[in-house]
């Protein structure tokens, strides 16, 4: 089997909108929620979120793009051009036609759908613009990121919630792994930041108020993001014969599926994906410095994870470090593990752990090494990254320093 | 502003040309407009003359719809105007 490494990354979200810049962003414990700004806003129970601001799509893209890119294909476009520049790779003939992008989504062109549900439900108008469709659908931001890559290998769209982008990196790794690519573009984004996506998910009353506070025992809810996390993924060969900066191996993944419950997580579930990763990278307990949390900031997501990080890992759960980023950034749904992924690369290359800011409160269920408040200096050699969607769908990837 | 020059101008903006490069006599495949392009040109121009144009995308020369240049398209919407205003 071929080795995997990350030849390229490029990002978008509340913190910043390129790869340092929200590194440097994470190292300094920033905080990148705050008030929501958009229609209606004051109809909402939940006034808070991690939007991306200054965000100025029209000097990006031209009137016809405009018109056929959703928010999350923009913010998709935008990371992946980091990402491949950073690659160096440019795709033609035999290396174009056998790579391919998987990313991962959960809501599609939730701005599309809402903008025009509004007209035609609020404003009652009869006509809808031509692209509705084309701009909303899930797939549309692989498929413009291969239109402007040349890639025309396996491309596909992986929805599973907040697990999206970890399944998805999971099949590029898989792809690259088997042989099938010696590259594939992957990662995801989320663009629910609407009125519409607000609204639906203050209904489920998971949503904070006020902060996103992981693992605190005083956390009261998510808070959303929105943005886009993008990666190269390359077969090492490839990356070592034309001399590629390597900033990451992808050792392995697991997954699984709790098979319990819609909304509530599972431990076995969870524990399962967590040590199903570690064998897949063929690492023990002990290799691992790092876990960057799914840490949503729910009372039943944080406890679950913490338990399931105790079970898998044992004695070593005490020993090792665990953040949630999220805190920062926010919850970007299908997009999250992307951006999560920056963290963990940052603590294998840069030995920097970013930390869970809003933190306040020890809680005796979330008793692990939480990193809290402020980054911390630390040599890890192996990481992990955690993902458990609605739905009981858990992705966990492995890196390792190369 | 006429129909005329309504409808210049919005097939105009959807081949990123000025108003004055486009004649009745061009067709839109002269002008780089493509079926999406052509799609969107007519979306404008029902939301313009608040009219609704039968025109299917699966059989483009089939309908009433005459869209072979810009002066049979100005017809059909002067048509479509007096039929469905008038």
């Amino acid at each position: 089997m071929k080795r995997v490494v990350i030849t390229g990354a490029g990002t978008i979200n509340a913190l910043a909108q390129n790869v340092p810049d929200t590194l440097k962003a994470m190292a300094e414990g920033r905080c990148g929620i705050g008030p929501l700004v958009m229609q209606d806003v004051e109809r909402l129970a939940v006034q808070i979120g991690a939007q991306v601001q200054g965000f100025e799509p029209e000097r990006l893209f031209n009137r016809q793009q405009l018109s056929l890119f959703d928010r999350f294909t923009q913010f998709t476009l935008i990371a992946a051009r980091e990402a491949v520049a950073q690659s160096g790779l440019s795709f033609s003939g035999e290396l174009a036609a056998r790579s391919g992008v998987v990313l991962g989504n959960s809501g599609g062109g939730m701005t599309t759908l809402d903008e025009n549900y509004r007209s035609v439900y609020e404003e009652g108008k009869n006509r809808v613009h031509p692209f509705v469709v084309p701009k909303l659908m899930n797939n549309a931001a692989a498929s413009h990121v291969s239109m402007e890559f040349n890639l025309k290998g396996p491309s596909f769209t992986v929805a599973s919630a907040c697990a999206s982008s970890n399944h998805a990196m999971a099949q590029a790794f898989q792809m690259v792994h088997g042989g099938i690519a010696p590259v594939m573009v992957t990662g995801g984004s989320e663009s629910m930041l609407c009125f519409g996506g607000v609204k639906a998910w203050e209904g489920l009353r998971v949503m904070s108020k006020d902060a996103c506070r992981p693992f605190s025992a005083n956390r009261n809810g998510m808070v959303q993001g929105e943005g886009a996390g993008i990666f190269v993924f390359e077969e090492y060969e490839h990356a070592r014969a034309r001399g590629a900066e390597i900033l990451a191996e992808v050792a392995g993944f697991a997954m699984s599926s709790d098979a319990a419950d819609i909304v509530m997580p599972s431990k076995q579930g969870a524990a399962r994906a967590i040590s199903g990763a570690l064998r897949d990278a063929k690492l023990n307990r002990e290799d691992v410095g790092y876990i960057n949390a799914h840490g949503t900031g729910t009372a039943a997501n944080d406890k679950t994870e913490c338990a399931a990080v105790a079970d898998a890992f044992g004695a070593h759960a005490d020993r090792l470090m665990i953040s949630s980023t999220k805190s920062m950034h926010g919850h970007l749904i299908g997009g999250t593990g992307a951006v999560e992924l920056l963290a963990c690369i940052m603590a294998l290359r840069d030995g920097i752990i970013a930390p869970t800011i809003g933190y306040e409160e020890a809680d005796p269920e979330c008793a692990l090494d939480v990193v809290p408040n402020e980054a911390r200096e630390a040599r890890v050699s192996a990481v992990l990254s955690n993902a458990f969607a609605f739905g009981g769908l858990n992705a966990v990837i492995a890196l390792r320093k190369v | 502003m006429s129909v005329q020059d309504k409808v210049i101008r919005i097939i105009a903006e959807q081949a990123l040309l000025d108003p004055s490069d486009v004649s009745v006599d061009s067709t839109l495949e002269s002008l780089g407009i493509d079926s999406l392009g052509l799609v969107e040109s007519i979306f404008a121009i029902e939301e313009e003359f608040d009219i609704s144009i039968p025109f299917n995308a699966n059989e483009p020369t089939k309908s009433d719809f005459d869209i072979s240049n810009v002066a049979s398209i100005i017809a059909g919407i002067e048509a479509l105007v007096a039929e469905q205003q008038g």
